[in-house]
């Protein structure tokens, strides 16, 4: 079976974010750029899968040549090839999909995973578009996962709880924080995944549907009051909680 | 163009959720400004509140019914809200951005093939345009977005747009028994967590980190949440170290939350952790150490051993719960 897992290349969670000349965008100067942290669960999920029912894992990444860092990262883990859709310009969410589904059409994968959410945009979404672009069942924001013959059992996550939800192939699959843990690189995987190549080729083409106006800081919050530094403190801030911000 | 707005409005165990009410709200607003009509879409089965809409501005609801619905199904529900979309022809759908939300959204703009905005939690109409602004880069960014295409699909971030106070007004309620519908992706079963309140659908959240030294003191957190009628919230450290679990996680790779009230408790407020709750109306912080990053963002802080002030203020507030 051919297995593919989407990745995104993504500011480190930890990185200041500045906003660049154009307004729009943030500024990439200094910026550490790492796998998106969802990704690695998908990553894993898809090398167990393999592992479990023999096969081979691609990884896609959209976007520009750094991508590639993670692309390698993931090679390095255990996945069998990697492609690079190359695209330098900044895409929506629907124009990422449309290429992914495209590239994900030309691999006969029957089984895609995606992180549930990329750290960068926070949209959510990358995975249920590319499913249903490609007549896919879809899961999304799983917590556990089992494929036996060719029926999908996953437990995602909701409010209150995790829906248990069954499916079948082709489908697509969304990681969740607690579906796995990802495995390190071997310093053999590291080795081997310099030998592996990265197929790199233009995105297809699509017209993106939304557009950023102006990106900016959140308005800092002004700092608050520390009211006190032990349990005397109470009941003034029970009082400020309920005359002053009426909460409680 | 028929110039319609469509919300649609999410059950669980036959009642409709309070984030579908703001969603209603937020959408019989935007058709106001925008001299559009709104209508409700609902799946299910029985539904016990429907009527209530009619107090957030919508004065027509479809409720598409069939027993096999009562829980979610990506499938059926794409297929379902897809074909009314086409029915009434709706420019723009309006929905909560919820578990369900999430999910779904995203198909039906794919049906749609439209521009789709995820998680507003800001929406002005310039020059006849409609703007939404988003958080980004782990709130720590606001972006302004507009949708380009015709069609449009927008999600909004729970607890911050207000439904307001409901007035009498009752809607139309269409129901609409399905026959048949698309299971080929089903829930065979829900499992409930423990906690009883969900730190993404709550009010008020009162959340316990590291320095709360170890899992059996989070019983002061749980009693303090009970007091409060709180949700009870965990940092990534304690939910790492197994003392929680990870459906309490707020944060960047946790529950992105923006409740009344957040208290966080024996949390350094690592930018991490920030991102999942810097939105919240009010932040409550007690620490000890009184240069923790949490009080940069804390609207009342007690720089002080929780072990101490918690006791304390869980019985103060049992006082003024009394009065
Ligand atoms: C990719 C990535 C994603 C992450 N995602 C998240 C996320 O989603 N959510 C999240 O929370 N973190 C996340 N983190 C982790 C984050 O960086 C912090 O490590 C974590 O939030 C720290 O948790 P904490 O505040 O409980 O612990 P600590 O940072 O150890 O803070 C404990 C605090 O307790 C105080 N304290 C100690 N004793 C007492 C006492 N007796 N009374 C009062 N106060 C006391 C201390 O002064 C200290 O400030 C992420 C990190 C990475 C790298
Ligand atoms: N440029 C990209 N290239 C490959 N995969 C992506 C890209 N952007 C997003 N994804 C995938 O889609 C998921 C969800 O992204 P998002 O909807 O942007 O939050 C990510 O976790 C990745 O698996």
């Amino acid at each position: 079976m051919k297995i593919a897992v989407c990745v995104s290349h993504v500011p480190d969670t930890a990185t200041k974010v500045n906003i660049g000349s154009d307004g729009k965008s943030i500024d990439p100067n200094g910026v550490t750029y790492v796998v998106n942290p969802y990704d690695e669960f998908a990553i894993e999920e898809a090398l167990k899968t393999k592992e479990k029912l023999g096969g081979e894992v691609v990884v896609i990444s959209l976007g520009g040549e750094n991508n590639k860092e993670s692309i390698r990262k993931a090679l390095a883990m255990g996945v069998d090839s990697g492609v690079l859709l190359k695209d330098d310009n900044y895409r929506d969410s629907l124009a990422v999909a449309k290429a992914l589904a495209d590239e994900i059409n030309n691999q006969n994968a029957e089984l895609v995973f995606f992180g549930k959410q990329s750290v960068d945009h926070d949209n959510s979404i990358v995975g249920q578009l590319t499913a249903e672009l490609l007549g896919f069942n879809s899961v999304s924001v799983v917590v556990s996962f089992d494929l036996t013959d060719n029926k999908i059992t996953a437990e995602r996550e909701i409010e209150g709880g995790k829906e248990v939800v069954e499916t079948s192939l082709p489908a697509v699959i969304t990681a969740q924080k607690g579906l796995n843990e990802p495995r390190y690189a071997s310093l053999k995987g590291i080795m081997a995944a310099k030998r592996k190549t990265i197929e790199e080729k233009p995105a297809l083409p699509a017209e993106n549907f939304t557009e950023v106006v102006i990106m900016k800081k959140p308005t800092p919050k002004k700092a608050g009051k520390i009211i006190g530094n032990d349990a005397g403190a109470v009941p003034e801030l029970v009082r400020l909680l309920k005359e002053e911000a009426k909460v409680i | 163009m028929a110039n319609i707005i469509l919300v649609f409005l999410e059950q669980r165990n036959g009642l409709l959720k309070k984030a579908s009410l703001e969603a209603a709200k937020f959408a019989s607003d935007l058709a106001g400004k925008l001299s559009f009509d709104v209508e409700a879409v609902s799946v299910g089965d029985e539904i016990n509140n429907l009527q209530e809409i009619g107090g957030y501005g919508i004065k027509k609801v479809t409720h598409k019914k069939h027993s096999s619905l009562a829980d979610y199904s990506t499938s059926a529900y794409t297929k379902i809200v897809s074909d009314f979309i086409a029915e009434i022809d709706a420019d723009i759908v309006v929905f909560s951005n919820t578990a369900l939300g999430k999910d779904l959204a995203p198909h039906l703009s794919v049906k749609m093939d439209s521009g789709i905005v995820m998680d507003a939690v800001e929406c002005n109409i310039e020059n006849g345009e409609i703007q939404l602004v988003r958080p980004e880069y782990g709130s720590k960014a606001l972006t302004t977005v507009k949708i380009t295409s015709p069609k449009k699909v927008i999600t909004i971030r729970p607890n911050v747009f207000n439904p307001g106070n409901p007035n009498q007004d009752a809607p139309e309620i269409v129901i609409n028994e399905l026959t048949e519908t698309d299971l080929s992706t089903k829930t065979i079963e829900i499992k409930k967590s423990e906690g009883k309140l969900d730190v993404a659908e709550a009010e008020i959240i009162v959340s316990g980190g590291r320095g709360m030294k170890g899992p059996e003191h989070f019983e002061l957190i749980e009693k303090l949440a009970d007091v409060l009628g709180a949700a009870t919230g965990s940092s990534r450290a304690v939910v790492d170290a197994g003392w929680r679990p990870h459906s309490e996680q707020v944060g960047q790779t946790g529950k992105t939350v923006s409740p009344t009230l957040y208290v966080a408790v024996g949390i350094s407020g690592a930018i991490q952790h920030l991102a999942g709750m810097r939105s919240s109306k009010y932040i409550v912080a007690i620490n000890k150490d009184k240069d923790a990053p949490i009080f940069q963002v804390a609207d009342y802080g007690i720089a002080g051993d929780a072990f101490e002030v918690l006791p304390v203020l869980i019985e103060e507030l049992k006082k003024v719960k009394e009065d």
